[in-house]
């Protein structure tokens, strides 16, 4: 087996054993970025120097160790990528936007530290839709990402360079981050296993500001079990971060999953609501058939209504750029990135904004000045709190029935560049089925269920009430146990990507 | 609800974005369409339902104490203009 095929899981365990060094496992990857990435796109900047340093110092620490390796960090040596949007000490980082083209980040996010010191190596920041605005990563200001199972198709937004970079096995994983379903819905374009954890289970210091109350950071994995190694590393109350939580961690027990019947007890929901015209079929029968699945290992299935589902989208669209526009606002031009020259302070921001930001990006800017300006701010951004609210409520009702929630992550497979250019809302409606869960708080995740006849992954979204990710990842490791969806790997070097 | 250039002029102002006319006809007519279909909340009954604000669980409290952060050579390192230890930009006031 190759070292690029290997899982996070498997890759740790062979650099444990000595079978593989941190340096080959790096070599191994920077070697196929350097080879792959031209096609796909999956990077905006790789630390190949640094990364190789980096192992150097990894493994002088598991050869010393060789012999007591259960007292070395958990990842050391592991070569990972990093959205964009998190902010690593001397990596540049753009959000995928010109207005912060030649930042160089003076400290490290959370989610990203807590990562190194359990000895992962970051190799490169990867591309996203500028500032996480985006469900395909077109709106990059550096140029789109390609999905690796077919490179005329978009591998999802806006964590679609983590996402590529994965499912091409550039890495073994990558962090993304998921406000509106930027995690979940990359993830099943690119037959990833992908968690969004409950808001505040993860620290968003030094992630870079999109919406406040919904951006959650998130592990993209090719195994449930590699996410859930991840998960248990990234959650825990930070004193950056006011929003994180300070609860207990719960942990799956995986090892329970290879018993007979090991959902046994779990009861899961399948809204009505998620099921709707519009939906490509395959995407539904996917889903469908992928809950028989988890019925056969234990499971309990039944109906469950959410019936605010509909005004997820408008909800939505209104508070997060309500909440862009606030926190893009300090993008001037005057604290970072370059600046246009101007006679006064107001006309170097506007000149500066006006020039360094992207569509996508001013249009959720002005969107969100004009839900928060005098005369419509009850109408709407007041009235979208409040049908938030009850799309919570939805859920409180639902999981006091059930204890996981099954649905499509999105109504379509991954969609041909270009698919939405120039229609804005046609876009947004591809969020439909992740939004709720970021408005609810609530954990989700995505794993491949299938392909559709073109050969690209149908995936599943499972929900769970706030701070039971150990519910998801149990669920989707054990319906791993019994499918092999995502042990497929898109073949990029010549040929159709096979399946 | 179809937003009118001018009205786009100003939340452009608002926004601190200097867009040129082609670009306030082309948002004029695209979030008008996006607040049609925002237009639907309008038809949620939320009397008598408080906004959902806050994060799920409470912050702990902390102590109210002076901690060590980011030197300011650190954080002016990526500014555009700087001029002794602070942000340089245009004058605000003319003629002083």
């Amino acid at each position: 087996m190759e070292v690029f095929e290997l899982t996070l899981a498997d890759l740790r365990r062979a650099l444990r054993r000595g079978d593989l060094s941190a340096g080959e496992a790096t070599r191994a990857c920077l070697e196929r970025i350097a080879r792959l990435d031209p096609l796909l796109h999956a990077f905006l900047y790789v630390a190949a120097e640094r990364a190789l340093a980096e192992a150097e110092r990894a493994d002088r620490r598991l050869r010393a160790a060789r012999r007591s390796a259960d007292d070395l960090p958990p990842l050391l040596g592991v070569p990972m990528a990093v959205k964009d949007v998190l902010v690593v000490e001397g990596m540049p980082c753009t959000a995928g936007s010109k207005i912060l083209e030649g930042f160089l980040p003076p400290f490290t996010a959370t989610a990203v530290r807590r990562l190194q010191e359990a000895g992962a190596i970051v190799i490169g920041k990867t591309n996203t839709d500028e500032f996480a605005m985006g469900s395909s990563t077109e709106n990059s200001a550096y140029g789109p990402t390609r999905n690796p199972w077919a490179l005329d198709r978009v591998p999802g937004g806006s964590s679609g360079g983590s996402a590529a970079a994965v499912a091409a096995r550039l890495v073994p994983a990558a962090l993304g981050s998921d406000t509106g379903g930027s995690v979940r819905q990359p993830a099943a374009f690119c037959g990833l296993t992908g968690l969004k954890p409950t808001y505040g289970r993860v620290s968003r210091y030094g992630l870079i500001a999109y919406g406040s109350s919904l951006d959650c950071v998130g592990p993209l994995a090719r195994t449930a079990e590699d996410a859930a190694l991840l998960f248990a590393l990234l959650a825990g109350r930070d004193p950056l971060d006011s929003t994180s939580a300070d609860l207990p961690l719960t942990l799956p027990d995986l090892e329970a999953a290879s018993t007979s019947r090991p959902l046994r007890g779990l009861r899961i929901g399948v809204p009505d609501e998620y099921f709707v015209a519009g939906i490509q079929p395959e995407v539904e029968a996917g889903v469908r058939a992928a809950v028989e699945a988890l019925a056969g290992l234990g499971a309990e299935v039944c109906p469950i209504r959410l019936p605010h589902t509909e005004y997820a989208l408008p909800v939505y669209y209104i508070l997060a750029p309500a909440e862009a526009s606030a926190n893009l606002a300090r993008y001037d031009g005057i604290r970072y990135g370059p600046r246009l020259a101007g006679a006064s302070p107001q006309e170097v921001m506007a000149r500066t904004r006006g020039q360094r930001f992207g569509a996508e990006v001013e249009r959720r800017i002005m969107l969100g000045t004009y839900a928060l300006s005098r005369g419509y701010y009850e109408a709407y951004y007041a009235q979208a709190q409040k049908v938030r609210t009850l799309i919570r409520r939805d859920f409180e009702a639902a999981f006091e029935r059930v204890d996981l929630i099954a649905a499509p992550v999105a109504p379509t497979t991954a969609f041909p560049l270009g698919a939405h250019r120039d229609d804005p809302l046609s876009m947004y409606l591809e969020d439909i089925y992740t939004l709720p869960a970021n408005l609810a708080g609530v954990p989700g995740l995505a794993f491949p269920v299938g392909f559709d006849d073109q050969g690209l992954p149908l995936s599943m979204q499972l929900m769970a009430a706030p701070f039971r990710e150990d519910l998801l990842l149990l669920a989707a490791h054990a319906y791993q146990q019994v499918a092999d969806w995502h042990r497929r790997a898109p073949r990029l070097e010549g040929g159709a990507p096979q399946n | 609800m179809p937003l009118s250039i001018e009205e786009v002029r100003h939340i452009a102002l608002l926004a601190r974005l200097e867009l040129d006319e082609e670009a306030l006809e082309r948002y004029s007519r695209q979030l008008s369409s996006i607040l049609d279909h925002m237009a639907r909340l309008r038809e949620v009954d939320t009397s008598g339902v408080l906004p959902a604000l806050g994060p799920l669980t409470a912050a702990p409290l902390r102590p109210d104490e002076a901690r060590p952060g980011l030197s300011s050579e650190a954080l002016l390192k990526n500014a555009p203009e700087v001029e002794a230890g602070q942000f340089r930009i245009p004058p605000v006031f003319e003629g002083e």
